[in-house]
């Protein structure tokens, strides 16, 4: 018996049928085989570990769409830690070191951003790390969102009767920072006092990239400090859905790292806010010029979480919003997998579908919760992508929100 | 959340409830754990095929009053099973997918081992004959795809030799597959669907059969093509100068994926919500009354609702739990039409019927779920989480799915 479930599995071959990579790359053994099949070997001998587990994009579409509950794509990546041989190269581990390359970035991101977007740039890290020239690089902010937040908003976060704790992720800190002006301003405006934890990079990437030893250090740290949180009553509030799938689900599954105490309070905005509304508990007031006609993306990670539904009823809550809910598909990306010159094909073959029906919808921009799947849309189509929460800043009557919820500014 | 619906399981029978429902005002919400067992379908849809006796029934119909009381058909009633097998065409049309057949009489097919077999009506993948002794032809030509398993064409022409038909086998080879066969254990239907479904792949190999064909008068082909339009059979139909016959595969089967992925865009567009790979664990009752579920994804957040269709599928759906003790139902604890007595549950000659195939959900006349001996006000049984049917001997699994479908939600419309 196994933690994972593989031997539930029946045989049906139905997650082979909504695996996105099999349908491109016929390099990868595919997710029945990946998972459960080759787990009957490998228990048996380590001999049978197949390197090409690698070209698995840990998508969970598999887990998804399986009838038995079999966890295949933790089969796969647990493999991966226990059988691999996979070392990270350079190019992997500057991919994976989200946080550490922020850091690095920063003081002189006008000239990282300029080298990266340069044709000699990208020549450069296609030629000497594997990073695919095609790709377009997400801009790294010379300021950043922590700063930001202590220079003008930490001072006033006390006064608001209820508190949350925020882990912003990376790309809101480095890329993205207005992700997380939005937020605190939705929160402040629903009553809320925002405080933010001692946090590290989830370290999804470090999970892709076999960097296991530093996912764990992260995961340990991580979850160390939501118990911190919790124990003072707070819930752990995020923007971006998957590191909120990779804390929740994969520190436990993949790294073997408990966070049965803080689990079910690590939740995204959209989930939070919604059932907020739900119980009765806040208003939302919507600003009456507001008009957008937009398209729902659904990262991979929110079809796993199951949540979509909250960020679907919170968009059509509105009134302004036109929104279409694009079909279920991966746009390709998966995380640092796209950025890798071997994956760069697959990449945009499995995205194909989704950048056509955008195309077709042809909205004034696109929605979805994950910054790398805003990264690949908006280089693949040329689409904007915006959070749903900035959409929420943007669509709120944040004054009259904050006087519903009595709220003193 | 507050839903006049909740459904439970996200099959053949759900969707078809699901629909129904969502399409006459009703806010639904569906919660599947996982993708179901249209991915197993024939392409054909059985609404009785045998009597218990294994005799082919032509009318079912003509037969309900036969089968024993406490089948999902004397409970759906006579009147209304008149009434519903001539809504199906109309409803799947509607949903996108056309079913050929006679409503009321059965049909026959051409099954993997070569055999026929009654039908009731079929999606555009399947050839229906009239009667059982068949022309299915004089000759024919069974064309494979080189290195494809699933479709075991010695069998095929092992069934079809001894009807009288003359067989002859090959395998088109195609660049195009090549590929595939890189890792043999995905030379699968879908896999080599979603290369079919480029037009110039199925033109090519279409092309290559009719080089092959000689004075067959019946191509017989896997049902690997139209994954995402079924319209390609017909064309492919147009193509070849004989008559094309598309056959069953190994799962998961490409018109019944199709299907599903119909039904639930049908659902979705209807205004309905629907939560892949996700299960109930949870529920409040009251008295006789489901208040409230809660699901494994949505943790704390309660989906409440007026009324609770369970489609949970059976042992298979897992919506059937045995141990060695008992059988039970788990999201609701519902009683169940089982023995006590375990050795009573099967027949220790496996191809004898089984009688665990009909255990199921207790119900009353109406199709509502009884629980320590009450019937719950609110919660409907449909599919197979039903019992009372051997839907394996009757030929009856989707025939029982979608007409509970339709009585549950006629049912909840009151």
């Amino acid at each position: 018996m196994n933690d994972h479930k593989f031997e539930q599995c029946i045989k049906c071959t139905i997650c082979t049928a909504y695996c996105p990579v099999v349908a491109v790359n016929p390099l990868y053994p595919g997710p029945k085989q990946a998972g459960p099949d080759g787990e009957r070997f490998r228990i048996k001998n380590k001999f049978f570990f197949d390197e090409n587990l690698k070209y698995c994009m840990n998508c969970k579409r598999c887990e998804v769409a399986c009838p038995s509950g079999v966890n295949i794509a933790d089969i796969i990546h647990s493999a991966r830690m226990r059988y691999g041989h996979q070392k990270p190269n350079l190019r992997d581990m500057i991919l994976a070191s989200t946080d550490l390359m922020g850091v690095m970035a920063r003081p002189v991101a006008p000239v990282v951003n300029a080298v990266a977007g340069s044709k000699a740039g990208k020549w450069a890290m296609d030629t000497f790390l594997g990073v695919d020239q095609h790709r377009t690089f997400p801009k790294y902010q010379f300021k950043g969102f922590v700063g930001w937040f202590k220079r003008e908003m930490e001072a006033s976060q006390a006064s608001y009767p209820r508190q949350i704790a925020f882990f912003h992720g990376c790309s809101t800190e480095y890329q993205h920072p207005e992700v997380g002006k939005a937020f605190v301003q939705v929160m402040n405006a629903l009553g809320f006092g925002v405080q933010l934890l001692d946090e590290e990079c989830c370290g999804v990437a470090m999970i892709s990239n076999a960097m296991w030893k530093q996912a764990k250090q992260h995961a340990r740290h991580n979850v160390a400090a939501f118990e911190k949180a919790v124990d003072a009553g707070l819930p752990v509030v995020t923007t971006a859905s998957t590191c909120t799938f990779t804390m929740r689900d994969e520190y436990p599954h993949i790294l073997g790292v408990d966070n049965a105490k803080v689990r079910s309070s690590i939740v995204l905005v959209e989930k939070f806010i919604h059932d907020l509304v739900d119980k009765g508990k806040v208003k939302l007031v919507f600003r009456k010029d507001y008009k957008a006609r937009m398209a729902y993306h659904i990262p991979c990670h929110m079809e796993k979480l199951g949540w979509s539904i909250f960020t679907k009823n919170l968009l059509q809550m509105i009134p302004g919003a036109d929104l279409t809910v694009l079909g279920s598909g991966c746009c390709g990306i998966a995380g640092t997998y796209g950025f890798k010159k071997e994956n760069y094909a697959y990449s945009q073959a499995i995205g194909q579908p989704v950048f056509d029906e955008i195309a077709r919808v042809n909205p004034e921009f696109v929605v979805s919760e994950c910054d790398t799947c805003k990264w690949q849309i908006e280089m693949s189509t040329g689409y904007a992508v915006k959070n749903p929460i900035l959409i929420l800043s943007e669509a709120l009557d944040l004054e009259a929100t904050a006087k519903a919820n009595c709220v003193n500014g | 959340m507050k839903y006049d619906v909740v459904l439970i399981g996200g099959g053949l029978s759900s969707l078809v409830c699901g629909i129904s429902l969502q399409r006459t005002g009703k806010r639904c919400l569906m919660v599947s754990g996982g993708q179901n067992a249209l991915h197993f379908s024939s392409g054909a849809f059985g609404l009785l095929g045998f009597r218990p006796d294994g005799s082919a029934v032509e009318r079912p119909l003509e037969e309900l009053d036969k089968l024993p009381a406490n089948h999902p058909y004397r409970k759906v009633g006579a009147a209304k099973m008149h009434e519903y097998v001539n809504r199906v065409k109309p409803f799947f049309a509607s949903c996108g997918v056309m079913l050929d057949g006679d409503p009321e009489r059965n049909s026959w097919r051409l099954t993997p081992t070569g055999t026929v077999r009654p039908s009731w009506l079929a999606m555009s993948d399947v050839t229906l004959y009239e009667d059982s002794v068949v022309s299915i032809g004089r000759k024919a030509l069974i064309a494979n795809i080189a290195g494809y398993l699933d479709f075991n064409t010695a069998f095929l022409a092992e069934g079809l030799e001894k009807a009288g038909v003359t067989c002859r086998l090959e395998a088109v080879a195609l660049p195009e597959f090549e590929r595939l066969r890189t890792s043999a254990s995905e030379m699968r239907s879908v896999n080599i669907a979603r290369v079919m479904d480029h037009d110039q792949v199925w033109k090519k190999f279409v092309e290559q059969v009719c080089v092959l064909l000689r004075d067959e008068d019946v191509v017989v082909l896997p049902e690997v093509f139209g994954l995402q339009d079924e319209h390609v059979l017909e064309q492919i139909r147009e193509c070849i100068p004989a008559r094309v016959v598309f056959v069953g595969t190994m799962a998961p089967s490409v018109p019944g994926i199709r299907c599903q992925s119909a039904l639930k865009t049908a659902f979705e567009q209807a205004g309905g919500e629907f939560l892949m790979g996700d299960e109930v664990i949870s529920s409040e009752m009251d008295g006789e009354r489901v208040l409230s579920v809660r699901t494994a994804n949505l943790g704390d957040t309660v989906l409440e609702a007026d009324h609770f269709v369970l489609a949970t599928g059976g042992f298979f759906g897992r919506g059937l739990q045995a141990t060695a003790e008992a059988v039970s139902e788990p999201v609701f604890g519902l009683d169940v039409d089982a023995p006590e007595e375990r050795t009573q549950w099967y027949n220790p000659d496996f191809f004898a019927p089984q009688p665990y195939t009909r255990f199921g959900v207790h119900t009353s006349e109406n199709l509502r779920a009884m629980k320590a001996g009450k019937e719950m006000e609110n919660v409907y049984v449909i599919g197979s989480e039903l019992g009372g049917a051997d839907a394996l001997c009757e030929g009856s699994g989707a025939g029982i799915a979608v007409m509970t479908g339709f009585k549950a939600a006629e049912m909840i419309n009151g």
